[in-house]
């Protein structure tokens, strides 16, 4: 919200420099987001004192030379009338009227050396320094100016020319229109505060001074009461609790005059003509919304249909089915059934709260004007405004609440303006429809919860004072109520604190903040909790994700954040059509975008984007992400029927050669399946699960016979191989000809469910171990790890470790066949090994693995 | 005999002065003072000399003996050195070509981030509770004080889903009655991670979806003074010991009184720049005291306990402590912009 120093200046003196000012406002919640100064030091044009002033108009007279070109003589205070040579199209109208300085028409008159604006720059905010010079032969040095050159607004058309500001010739403009602009951010809870008075009662607040209130006090009445030719029914009281109307005939409908101008221009209002300008002026200054019908428009109507001397009929109701509006700026609405209009028996008229209709709107032709205030129900107000995609300055206003007792006093306020302004005579009496009038909302605050909040230390007094400067009217009583042993303060809320809650704990909470906010957060002192520490809980899910994290970082892998919305479609490449057409998914009712429409079944789905994305530029990538998806659950019970289940996953993606490239060798062989499984066997290891297995696998997302399954103590949690070729395809991943793309898609919480709390560690052995090679033909179905798992079943406890370091295939061995190389490490924890004792061992596990499994030693 | 073995040490000698290289080296050696060399053979023909000149031939013998070796040893050490000289000499090295790369893994920024945030507050004895994702428009907004249709739900947008009851979390603040729920009467100090999600067009401003750490503190006797202090605390961390902090008055339905907290800038030192649009202030968190109808919604009775809440953003954090300008970098997850944290 725009709030002009000099309008708030009308309600509160201000006390402090405005940067000051700002800051206060700024930590009291009404956070200043910018200073806008005009003419002022500190603008960006400063107004010199002496230079720009207020000129009077004595006389305009045709440029000899030009016609597009007149002389303006004026009065400046100087002992000398001054002439200026101007274009100023709204002069000529006075070219040869002589003097007219009956007209007391005023101008803003710049000198010669004096920095301005320049009016003809394209751009906003080019400088200039008036020069004078010969303009066809008469020598020019001063020049009277627009809007736009002073910087008040970007108005060009002609020079300011106002007859109704009072100033004396020769004032300086700098305390004339000399102004600064705070543009105030308000949080929702703030309407009290959108508007001037509203500022300017937390200013007085908050510098200690006195509020004054603007004039509602309205001159004397002419001819047939309103509530003679007015009746007023409303179907729906609980949506339009309040309707008050005040009739004004014969006004003149005009420019307003030009400090209102330029009030509502700095304000961010244009001025249209006074009556527009009249409701918008008294909605920015005191907060209430509120419309103008043409009178006589609406009478013509009820000639319609009730007859001449019928009263007018006003009828507030809820839309009938497809009812449309069409509304001042000539859109027509089909209104929801919730909605609510200002309507008569012949049609309606405007929509309530929101946006008046089209027919009975003011006109140039208008002269008898019906001045409408009312109150209605902010969400449903809300509610329309949303459904209409309609956001006025009325509905802002209504949306966030506005006390129905602001009603009367901005019916009042406008009166007065349209009487002292546009001339208008005022109808006796006043339409007041308000059947239930809102509540005053009480409170009952004990001096001990300021101190219990907020942890400063207040006099009942000091309470009272702050309250008070905010317009809440208190009462003390030192007799404790229930069981508080502390005085009370009985707190009358004014109307316009609509976030004042009557429900009592609330409404202590809501007073106790306000105390806090004026008294001032920066005063509050800092403390350390002194209240009892909660029991410290164990959180083994976490700090396993955490440690899961750390381990695969630590086997070179870069961790990726990805969106967790995604859409079917692009799952459908890793999850395949089956099975998301079956798939419910948590979707979006209102996407932004609508590649982000559903919560995401696959972390490897958002991976791929990613590996596909690097892949453009980067060789090797490896990546992994821990991540949820959102699984719904139909079958759930309670919250979790309506709520997915959200699972946690690891996921790892990695393709390209294994090492960077350098100057120097590097393994630059593309990874494998066995660089996964190598990493995966890492992760397995550092969370010391060992009862792991990896089981061939199928799956249409995978290349075949590359993929397997991981079991931990017998419990499948995942997939993990290379990526099928297709799927590859899909992604558009850049990658060579026949380049592995590998990934592993793991149930982390089944995995981490598996995670051991203890485990022990082996003392470090005393004997020194024996080595021994030996190498196995076995059948090329054997799977490595089975010939692994019988080696050390047969040798152990004497072996102690199998690892494998050569697999052969050739014509030496015979087709089908396969000679898997195993280094044995034997050792005891009692002796040192003879090679007697190792020989007869490495027989053993000889002769098991020719019995089961047809095994060779290869010689 | 004696003239002999003199004019061999003198040849000897002759020869070892000369000598440059460890090979010759060798060769001298084997050639005068090894198992076959002159030397040797000139003290095994002592039985060809008169008794009574054995024992001074020998004497001299061995004694030229030891001082050949001596100055062998010298002459071998000389050598070697120089040896060892010319070898390094040769073997120097471009010390500023790159070494041979290591493949370092990384944290995602925004993991690095909430990491430090978690180990700050877990010194202060505020543990992880997490929390879901997608949430009931009960726990989202209605049990933190947002009545359906309440203008403070405009200050969220928010992403529903097809069921109207069920939405993507706008913050992690249903955390708050989730964590009450479980743990009342105890008293609470926890921390919320998690990502939230906003309707918003996705630019280099906005993200529909972002990290945010929230926490609680609930007990008997916590005022906004103790929300001042525990929050000071965790800036003087994560910003530097005393860098000046204010606390705005602000509004948020779920929290009351509520506040603003702003570190003054840390890239101009409060001077006023780009980042923190001239105002010398940088907007980090949002807190304020939970809201008794809050209290209440989580099973405290709110005329005995109290508490205060809080909210920051890690991705706000990591950009703003080094200078990223684009937030879609992030979830983007660009190598290039990965790979300098
Ligand atoms: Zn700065």
């Amino acid at each position: 919200m725009k709030v002009p120093i000099s309008w708030l200046k009308d309600f509160v003196d201000i006390t402090l420099p405005i940067e000051e000012l700002a800051e206060r406002l700024t930590l009291a919640g009404l956070e200043v987001g910018g200073i806008h100064k005009i003419g002022l030091p500190g603008a960006d044009l400063e107004w010199e004192r002496d230079k720009l002033v207020l000129a009077h108009l004595l006389k305009v007279e045709q440029h000899p030379e030009a016609d597009r070109l007149v002389l303006a003589t004026v009065d400046i205070g100087a002992a000398e009338p001054e002439t200026v040579v101007t274009g100023a199209p709204n002069l000529f109208e006075y070219v040869g009227q002589g003097d007219i300085s009956h007209l007391g028409l005023k101008s803003p008159f710049v000198m010669e050396g004096a920095t301005v604006y320049d009016g003809h720059a394209k751009e906003p905010g080019v400088k200039m320094v008036l020069k004078g010079r010969k303009i066809r032969g008469i020598m020019n040095r001063h020049m009277l100016c627009s809007e736009k050159e002073l910087g008040l607004s970007d108005e060009h058309e002609g020079i300011i020319l106002t007859a109704t500001e009072d100033a004396p010739p020769g004032t300086p403009l700098l305390d004339l229109w000399g102004d600064a602009v705070l543009d105030i951010d308000l949080t929702p809870n703030l309407i009290r505060t959108g508007n001037i008075l509203g500022v300017a009662r937390e200013v007085a607040a908050l510098t200690g001074q006195t509020l004054r209130y603007p004039d509602t006090t309205l001159p004397s009445t002419e001819g047939v009461p309103v509530n003679d030719q007015l009746v007023i029914e409303t179907t729906e009281p609980e949506l339009n609790p309040r309707f008050v109307a005040i009739l004004v005939n014969g006004i003149t409908i005009k420019p307003s005059p030009y400090w209102m101008q330029r009030r509502l221009r700095l304000a961010g209002q244009r001025p249209i003509n006074n009556i527009v300008d009249i409701s918008n002026y008294v909605m920015l200054e005191m907060g209430q919304p509120n419309h103008t019908f043409d009178w006589d428009v609406l009478r013509r109507r009820a000639d319609d249909y009730a007859g001449p001397n019928e009263p007018v009929k006003i009828i507030t109701r809820l839309a009938e089915p497809g009812e449309k509006v069409t509304t001042l700026d000539d859109k027509t609405h089909t209104m929801p059934d919730f909605s609510i209009l200002v309507t008569d028996p012949k049609g309606n008229l405007s929509i309530g709260g929101i946006m008046g209709g089209g027919e009975s709107e003011i006109s140039d032709a208008s002269q008898n004007v019906l001045l409408e205030a009312a109150a209605w129900n902010f969400i449903n107000i809300r509610r329309t405004s949303q459904a209409l995609n309609i956001y006025s300055e009325a509905a802002y206003r209504f949306s966030r609440g506005t006390h129905p007792s602001l009603a009367m006093f901005g019916a009042l306020r406008g009166a007065k303006l349209l009487a002292d302004i546009a001339g208008g005579v005022i109808a006796p009496g006043i339409l007041d429809y308000y059947p239930h009038p809102a509540e005053t909302v009480t409170v009952d605050l004990p001096q001990a919860e300021v101190t219990r909040l907020i942890g400063i230390e207040l006099s009942v007094d000091e309470i009272k004072q702050i309250l008070e400067s905010l317009e809440f009217e208190v009462e003390i009583s030192q007799s404790p109520i229930s069981n508080l042993q502390s005085p009370v303060l009985h707190v009358t809320v004014p109307d316009h604190r609509l976030d004042i809650s009557a429900e009592p704990v609330t409404g202590r909470a809501d007073l106790v903040e306000e105390i806090a906010r004026i008294y001032g957060y920066d005063r509050v002192p800092v403390t350390e909790m002194a209240d009892e520490l909660p029991p410290q809980r164990n959180n083994l899910p976490f700090e396993r994700e955490e440690r899961t994290r750390d381990l695969l970082i630590q086997t070179g892998l870069q961790e990726v954040i990805t969106y967790r919305l995604t859409t079917p479609e692009a799952e459908v490449r890793i999850l395949g059509q089956d099975y998301v057409a079956q798939a419910t998914y948590v979707t979006l009712a209102n996407p932004s975008t609508p590649e982000r429409s559903v919560m995401r079944h696959s972390v490897l789905n958002s991976v791929l984007e990613i590996v596909a994305e690097n892949s453009k530029r980067h060789a090797h990538v490896e990546l992994f992400e821990v991540g949820h998806v959102y699984l719904p659950n139909p079958n759930g019970v309670g919250e979790a029927a309506i709520l997915p289940d959200e699972k946690r996953r690891l996921v790892i993606a990695m393709t390209g050669p294994r090492s960077e490239m350098s100057w120097l060798p590097t393994d630059a062989e593309l990874m494998d399946f066995f660089d996964l499984k190598g990493i995966v066997e890492s992760l397995l290891d550092g969370l010391h699960l060992d009862q792991v297995a990896f089981k061939p696998a199928q799956h249409h997302a995978f290349y075949p016979g590359r993929v397997a399954e991981l079991e931990i103590n017998g419990q499948s949690v995942g997939l993990m191989g290379q990526l099928h070729p297709y799927v590859v395809e899909a992604y558009d991943i850049q990658i060579e000809e026949d380049q592995p793309v590998l990934a592993a898609d793991f149930d982390l919480d089944a995995l981490l469910a598996q995670v051991p709390d203890l485990y022990a560690v082996r003392s470090v052995p005393r004997f020194p171990p024996v080595q021994q090679d030996i190498a196995l033909v076995v059948d090329e179905t054997v799977p490595a790890d089975q010939v692994y798992h019988l080696i050390m079943q047969t040798g152990r406890p004497l072996l102690t470790e199998a690892s494998l370091f050569d697999v052969f295939r050739g014509e030496q061995i015979g087709a089908g066949k396969k000679s898997l190389a195993f280094s044995l490490t034997f050792q005891s924890e009692e002796t040192t090994l003879t090679d007697k004792v190792v020989a007869k061992q490495q027989q053993k596990i000889v002769k098991r693995l020719a019995h089961e499994i047809g095994a060779q030693l290869r010689g | 005999m004696l003239d002999q073995l003199e004019n061999l040490g003198a040849a000897a000698r002759t020869e070892l002065n000369q000598l440059t290289n460890g090979s010759t080296l060798d060769a001298w050696n084997s050639k005068y003072i090894g198992r076959k060399g002159e030397i040797t053979q000139m003290l095994r023909r002592v039985s060809e000399l008169p008794k009574e000149e054995r024992p001074a031939f020998g004497k001299r013998a061995n004694e030229l003996r030891q001082e050949l070796e001596a100055e062998f040893a010298e002459k071998e050490a000389v050598i070697k050195a120089a040896e060892l000289e010319q070898a390094m000499a040769a073997g120097a090295l471009d010390v500023s070509l790159p070494g041979r790369p290591v493949a370092r893994g990384r944290l995602h920024p925004s993991t690095q981030t909430l990491r430090r945030i978690y180990a700050i507050w877990a010194e202060m004895g505020f543990q992880v509770y997490r929390s879901r994702d997608v949430e009931t428009d009960e726990m989202n907004f209605q049990l933190l004080n947002f009545p359906p249709h309440h203008p403070a739900r405009e200050m969220q947008d928010t992403f529903y889903t097809t069921n109207p009851d069920v939405l993507l979390r706008t913050h992690t603040s249903p955390g708050q009655v989730r964590v009450m729920r479980q743990y009342h009467p105890e008293p609470i100090r926890v921390i919320l991670p998690g990502m939230c999600y906003r309707h918003e067009q996705i630019t280099a401003r906005s993200e529909i979806q972002f990290h945010q750490v929230e926490g609680l503190a609930v007990g008997k006797g916590i005022r906004f003074s103790d929300l001042k202090g525990t929050l000071i605390n965790f800036t003087n961390r994560l910003y530097g010991q005393g860098r000046p902090v204010r606390f705005r008055a602000s509004h948020f339905p779920f929290t009351e009184p509520s506040a603003e907290m702003d570190v003054q800038c840390f890239l101009c030192d409060g001077k006023g720049c780009r980042i923190c649009k001239y105002t010398g202030w940088l907007e980090i968190l949002g807190c304020g005291m939970v809201h008794p109808t809050v209290l209440r919604n989580g099973g405290y009775d709110p005329s005995i306990y109290s508490g205060f809440a809080f909210g920051m953003g890690p991705e706000r954090i990591t950009m703003l402590r080094h200078g990223i300008e684009d937030i879609r970098y992030f979830w983007g997850n660009d190598l290039r912009f990965l790979e300098q944290f």
